[in-house]
């Protein structure tokens, strides 16, 4: 007798996995939806947490959603109150909740006098230009540092690299930002100490792309440091953990110099990692790049943050955490892809 | 005892760690000593705007744009910031050790839902979500202590969950269930002080993160504004950041310091708690 092809203890749940690995997709795309579709039950949670917290808020729903306490019209709020069916009972209000952010409709900023999505798509530019620069910069510094001070481990430059390390984790990134901007803006004059671009100045060309990237440096620099600290604690351990590989025993006995055994055996390595904790960071970064952005002006979603919160705007407020959750969720499938690529041994399902 | 005894001498032998010890005690004797140092309310004030530290020997670290003196908003910050520092972690450490042992000892059902809620709070991005949870529960010492309490337990959870795999089928603990003991009592008298080494490590480098998200907070106007804090000096000193430059500076290094010292202490205990891996 053959065995039939589905057998019938199989759960539900494992005959839909078997018929979606058969399905003619390629494995990446197949692994980027299967996380996608992981992620469903994650961001509703999120969306749960931001309706309980918006339920929570002290005060009237509808004056906490107008963010206008006080100063409103009793019509104004009892027409917000229908508008939003903030009279129903609470499960009606949490499906109406999910079935607006379903079609995409975050909801409109009374502040700003613009819909919470439109707000949230036009400040994104900046802060991922903000973040990647700082996640490269964080990147290659970091794991220069950390070659330097592993090649050398105990020796001043180790030691000397530590104290860096030691120092840029446990300096407050908003007050590093600050004393940049003394030293380098009001001392100096070096470098612009707010804004994304000299908007008068009416730069163009060349000249445009080289005026952003001036105002860059500073929030860049600032955003970077934490994390500079971070992986050049990484690379050290992860090289020192390399350097003890039997092939690293092969590559010396074969009588190849320090330098190659470094950096064409070690450093490769040594830098998967470095990987891993980029997804990690992320959601990290993004509260960092709230402070980094109050402080530099720069106008992207952390700027919108700290107005929300300055503003009281509440329901911008929970569209900023609900996109930055987003962010988080694609950012990690992304490293995963990485991963694959980087080591070959691992393999996606 | 003689246990204890090692351990101090492991921990003194890094000298790094000692100085973290004496600029933490340092810190918490500001704290301490602040109502009776200072016993007039930081946010009085005291003599005129901008008088820069060292000019008057009145108010030797100088005054803010309202005249109010610097040092005793160090000194009360001090308070401030360590309180809500350790209240977060303990308040963390406490539910965190809790939901990694359920579920690294039951596995199973429970380990999956409770693992699945960690995850969901380790993917919420963690500043953001104390901001918006103090921002609309509006600032107060309490909102803020449990607010950095609810974004910092799921790593606890992670780390206990790991500790007790590795513990719960250990012979000791297996010797404990034959003779009948209770899970729960296995858990908190057999397995958790095996791993109370890690929790503690984990835990005092929690408080330099939470005295920095605090500080963070605090900066960004979310603050208790009943308190003065190191962050919110900060956060007003912004203001007069060009004309006088020390009001953001000096708490800026007061939370600098004080983080550092944390560490320093933090990874003292690791080496002194897992002797082991220091001979590595």
């Amino acid at each position: 007798m053959t065995m039939p092809i589905t057998s019938p203890d199989l759960t539900l749940k494992e005959k839909a996995r078997a018929a979606f690995s058969r399905l003619p997709v390629p494995a990446g795309v197949r692994f980027v939806a299967g996380r996608l579709v992981r992620a469903i039950p994650l961001l509703f949670a999120v969306v749960l947490f931001n309706f309980a917290l918006l339920q929570l808020a002290p005060g009237d729903a509808a004056e906490v959603l107008a963010g206008e306490s006080g100063s409103a019209t009793a019509e104004y709020l009892a027409d917000l109150k229908a508008r939003f069916g903030l009279d129903q009972p609470v499960h009606v209000q949490l499906a109406n909740y999910v079935w607006r952010l379903v079609q995409l409709d975050l909801g409109f900023s009374f502040r700003h006098n613009e819909p919470v999505l439109d707000l949230l798509l036009g400040r994104l530019p900046a802060t991922l230009l903000l973040m990647i620069s700082s996640v490269v910069l964080a990147v290659a510094v970091g794991a220069l540092l950390g070659v330097l001070a592993a090649s050398r481990v105990n020796s001043w430059r180790d030691n000397l690299i530590s104290v860096f390390a030691m120092l840029s984790f446990a300096t407050p990134v908003f007050w590093l930002g600050l004393m940049m901007i003394v030293l380098f803006s009001v001392n100096l004059g070096w470098l612009p100490s707010s804004g994304m671009a000299s908007i008068a100045a009416g730069y163009t060309g060349i000249d445009a792309v080289l005026d952003v990237a001036r105002h860059m440096v500073m929030p860049v620099v600032t955003l970077a440091m934490f994390y500079v600290a971070i992986y050049t604690r990484v690379m050290r351990a992860a090289m020192l953990e390399v350097f003890n590989q039997d092939y690293v025993t092969t590559a010396r006995a074969k009588g190849l110099s320090q330098r190659r055994i470094t950096w064409r055996h070690v450093v490769r390595n040594a830098l998967l990692p470095l990987t891993t904790l980029l997804g990690v960071q992320i959601g990290t970064m993004l509260g960092g790049s709230v402070l980094v952005e109050t402080v530099f002006s720069w106008p992207g979603l952390g700027r919108l943050a700290f107005e929300a919160v300055y503003q009281r705007d509440v329901n911008l407020l929970l569209g900023i955490l609900l996109m930055c959750s987003v962010l988080v969720v694609v950012t990690n499938i992304l490293v995963d892809l990485a991963y694959t690529r980087l080591d070959p041994r691992i393999r996606i399902r | 005892m003689n246990g204890i005894l090692s351990f101090a001498r492991r921990f003194a032998r890094n000298r790094a760690a000692l100085a973290g010890v004496l600029v933490l005690l340092f810190v918490g004797a500001m704290a301490l000593s602040a109502p009776f140092v200072y016993p007039s309310d930081p946010w009085d004030m005291v003599t005129m705007p901008f008088v820069w530290p060292g000019e008057d020997a009145e108010v030797w670290l100088g005054s803010d744009m309202m005249g109010r003196d610097l040092a005793s908003g160090i000194f009360h910050g001090a308070k401030v910031s360590l309180t809500i520092g350790f209240v977060a972690t303990l308040l963390a450490t406490l539910f965190g050790t809790l939901v990694g042992a359920l579920a690294g000892y039951y596995l199973g059902l429970a380990d999956t839902l409770l693992m699945r809620v960690t995850e969901l709070f380790q993917t919420i991005p963690q500043f953001i979500f104390a901001i918006v949870v103090v921002a609309i529960l509006t600032p107060s010492v309490t909102n803020v202590t449990l607010a950095i309490a609810l974004v910092s337990w799921p790593s606890v959870a992670r780390l206990v969950r790991g500790e007790v795999l590795a513990l719960r089928e250990r012979e000791f603990v297996q010797a404990s269930r034959s003779i009948g003991m209770g899970d729960l009592r296995i858990i908190a008298t057999q397995i958790l002080p095996n791993a109370l080494g890690p929790i503690i490590v984990m835990g005092s480098l929690m408080v330099a993160t939470a005295i920095l998200t605090e500080a963070g907070l605090a900066f960004l106007g979310l603050g208790d504004p009943n308190v003065m804090s190191w962050g919110s000096i900060i956060g007003a000193g912004r203001d007069a950041l060009r004309s006088a430059w020390y009001i953001t500076a000096i708490p800026g290094f007061a939370i600098l310091l004080t983080v550092l010292a944390l560490n320093l202490v933090g990874e003292g205990l690791n080496d002194a708690l897992n002797p082991r891996l220091k001979n590595r």
